[in-house]
């Protein structure tokens, strides 16, 4: 992994342990008695503190999950090289704009 | 085949660090989908959540909570050891992330129930 990689993929780290820890309590609090959409929707239509928490977590998710996947691959198989790591660079874009479009569908809708 | 190496706690973290990252990355852009389903009506994602109250989908919810905590406290682990040098506590550490990861595990099933 290079240098880069590596600080990006900890510093990632770091901020996903807070909103990894935060993202399981609100699941556990959110499931008791059932889930529906207007249950979601309630917490999340317009709400700014959920938007920025959760825009962090996507931009977080959006650096370490490729960078993870590409250590694991580069190790358990022999796919190397410029391939791969487009191939990743697509799965980042794709985390990112997926992720955002759900942060802003339950925020915005 | 097992090394001796493999026999070790720190390769069993490593191993299990690894397989729950890989089955988030694999859920992630799925998790986004559905949410981002909300953006054709609400009755959409009701939809989707209707889908998830089968016993299969309720039981991979709970494997994929359990991963996720599974992942997070393995995380922490790599941090505490690169960052605070704790090494040699490997198996006290081991233990504690595995008590946090049944922790949230039995709060999800008592939760979800």
């Amino acid at each position: 992994m290079t240098p880069v990689l590596f600080l990006a993929q900890r510093l990632s780290a770091a901020v996903l342990a807070l909103a990894v820890a935060g993202h399981l309590v609100t699941i556990l609090y959110a499931i008791r008695g059932g889930l529906t959409a207007g249950d979601i929707l309630a917490r999340t239509h317009g709400n700014l503190a959920f938007f920025a928490f959760y825009s962090v977590f996507v931009v977080a998710v959006a650096f370490h999950a490729p960078i993870g996947l590409r250590n694991v691959i580069r190790e358990w198989t022999p796919w190397r090289g410029g391939s791969l790591d487009a191939a990743l660079a697509v799965f980042a874009v794709m985390l990112l704009v997926l992720g955002f479009r759900a942060v802003f569908a339950v925020y915005a809708a | 085949m097992m090394r001796a190496s493999h026999k070790q706690p720190g390769f069993l973290a490593a191993l299990l660090h690894r397989l729950s990252g890989i089955a988030l990355a694999i859920f992630l852009p799925i998790h986004f989908l559905a949410l981002a389903s909300v953006l054709n009506g609400a009755a959409a994602l009701d939809s989707f959540l209707a889908v998830t109250q089968t016993p299969a989908v309720k039981a991979s919810e709970g494997a994929l909570v359990v991963a996720l905590a599974t992942h997070m406290t393995l995380g922490l682990r790599i941090l505490a050891i690169e960052f605070f040098d704790i090494r040699e506590r490997t198996v006290a550490v081991l233990t504690a992330c595995a008590a946090a990861v049944f922790a949230v595990g039995v709060a999800f099933l008592l939760s979800a129930g």
